[in-house]
């Protein structure tokens, strides 16, 4: 679906296929109202997540990546969840060196029954990056680079 | 004795048990030196050791397994063999470490910057003076002028882990405060012109894997992510977007990893400051875990383990 011009941006959302992605499907059940922005990629669970996710979506045009999974000590895994925080944390903290705005990703559990959590994640977050607008666009950056360069 | 001649002699006692010792020999001008296999006892003269010996010999070890190896290294590449320990990538009964502390190396951005290095015939560095022959002139400058930046903050002189030492350990010399002010002077500047400046460097890079060989942590070789098709985490078109982004995996790959040895940095043909990220990388490592890579070789790296209860992550509240 094309993405509706300035009405709506790209988010990416990774969630775990036992709590967050059911949180989603409890607040879609529930016809709680959301906003559209989000895309969904289900994961088995958050200890898939490897960092580069974000980044290579970060980079790839997407306006804001935000990750769910169960609470700590929650994790349909055992541990999965454990892992994941700690390296969510790092990439978090790293953003900012890499000239990419932190504020665009985000990390935060939402167990299944959560469906009014998981309104007020999305919902929250989608305003985050509806105030941060449309991310940087590569291109655009060198081009006025170069313009600079010449000028 | 001096400290290379007693570094030799050690070599030459342990050589009839070792398949080879990995040191440096002078390259193809005074200002090079070059890695160096020793397999016979001939070799060993041609041995060197000075501010010119700037590579981290550590990068070939794992390529070597199966061998019983001997390696050169100074304090800061004995952090990386404790890494690669610590990892279980090279097993430390088959690794003979030959320590040496160390006073700094030159870095060869810095020295073309100060001297013409075309003419020049001879280079020796006498404890902070690096002397510079060229024709019939002499230059003298102060080592701390020209050395690499990683120098500067230099905590680890000294070998951590080895089997012979050659000469006295060293006092730190560096001040290991300032080695984080490039990046606070950095990620003070807005967000837009750090992009920016990100877009600009990585429009440099030619994308010839330099960073990637060089790196002694880097062990993937034929398997690296960035060369693969499937998962396709790169393409082959050299648009500032992959080059980018396969500088985000070098660095993520490091995370809690990098022993900080600058051999990236020091490689890139383009001199593209890519230490920043894994600078950044092991300064957050440290606020987080406290954990410093290559330190301890029974330690844990952080992102191979977890807490339950992590006390210095703010579980985000929404």
């Amino acid at each position: 679906m094309p993405v509706m011009d300035g009405r709506e941006l790209r988010i990416v959302g990774f969630l775990c296929n036992w709590c967050s992605y059911g949180g989603a499907d409890t607040a879609g059940v529930a016809r709680f109202d959301q906003p559209t922005d989000l895309r969904i990629v289900r994961l088995p669970c958050t200890g898939r997540m490897d960092p580069l996710f974000v980044i290579k979506a970060l980079l790839s045009g997407a306006d804001g990546v935000l990750v769910s999974g169960c609470h700590p000590r929650d994790c349909h895994y055992s541990e999965g969840n454990f892992y994941a925080r700690r390296r969510l944390e790092v990439l978090k903290q790293f953003l900012p060196v890499t000239g990419i705005d932190p504020e665009r990703f985000e990390y935060t559990w939402v167990s299944a029954s959560e469906g009014q959590k998981w309104q007020e994640v999305v919902t929250k977050f989608t305003e985050r990056i509806h105030t941060l607008g449309p991310a940087p666009v590569i291109a655009d950056a060198a081009e006025r680079l170069k313009a600079a360069n010449l000028g | 004795m001096s400290r290379l001649d007693t570094l030799k002699e050690q070599i030459r006692k342990a050589l009839p048990d070792l398949d080879l010792v990995i040191g440096w020999e002078r390259g193809f001008d005074p200002f090079h030196a070059t890695p160096f296999h020793i397999k016979e006892e001939a070799d060993i003269d041609r041995l060197i050791f000075d501010a010119t010996c700037v590579h981290n010999l550590a990068s070939f070890l794992t390529g070597l397994a199966g061998k019983k190896v001997g390696v050169v290294v100074k304090g800061c590449d004995s952090r990386t063999v404790v890494q690669l320990i610590q990892e279980k990538l090279i097993d430390r009964e088959s690794v003979v470490i030959f320590g040496l502390p160390c006073t700094g190396v030159l870095d060869k951005a810095k020295l073309k910057a100060a001297v013409d290095l075309t003419r020049v015939s001879a280079l020796d560095v006498d404890g902070d003076t690096v002397r510079i022959t060229s024709g019939d002139e002499t230059v003298e400058k102060d080592l701390k002028d020209l050395q690499a930046t990683k120098c500067d903050s230099c905590k680890y002189p000294n070998p951590l882990e080895f089997d012979h030492l050659a000469g006295k350990p060293v006092e730190p010399h560096g001040d290991e405060a300032v080695q984080y002010d490039r990046i606070k002077a950095f990620e003070d500047t807005p967000v837009e012109e750090r992009f920016d400046f990100w877009v600009g460097e990585m429009d440099r890079c030619i994308r010839c894997y330099a960073c990637r060989n060089a790196c002694p942590l880097c062990v993937c070789r034929d398997h690296c992510i960035g060369d693969s098709r499937d998962p396709h985490w790169l393409s082959q078109e050299t648009d500032i977007r992959n080059k980018w982004m396969f500088q985000l995996i070098h660095a993520m790959h490091l995370a809690g990893r990098c022993t900080e040895c600058g051999e990236c940095e020091r490689a890139c043909p383009m001199d593209i400051p890519v230490l920043m990220f894994k600078k950044k990388l092991s300064s957050i490592v440290k606020d987080l875990f406290n954990y410093e890579s290559g330190v301890d070789p029974t330690a844990v790296p952080p992102l191979f383990t977890f807490q339950v209860d992590e006390e210095t992550i703010n579980e985000r509240g929404w």
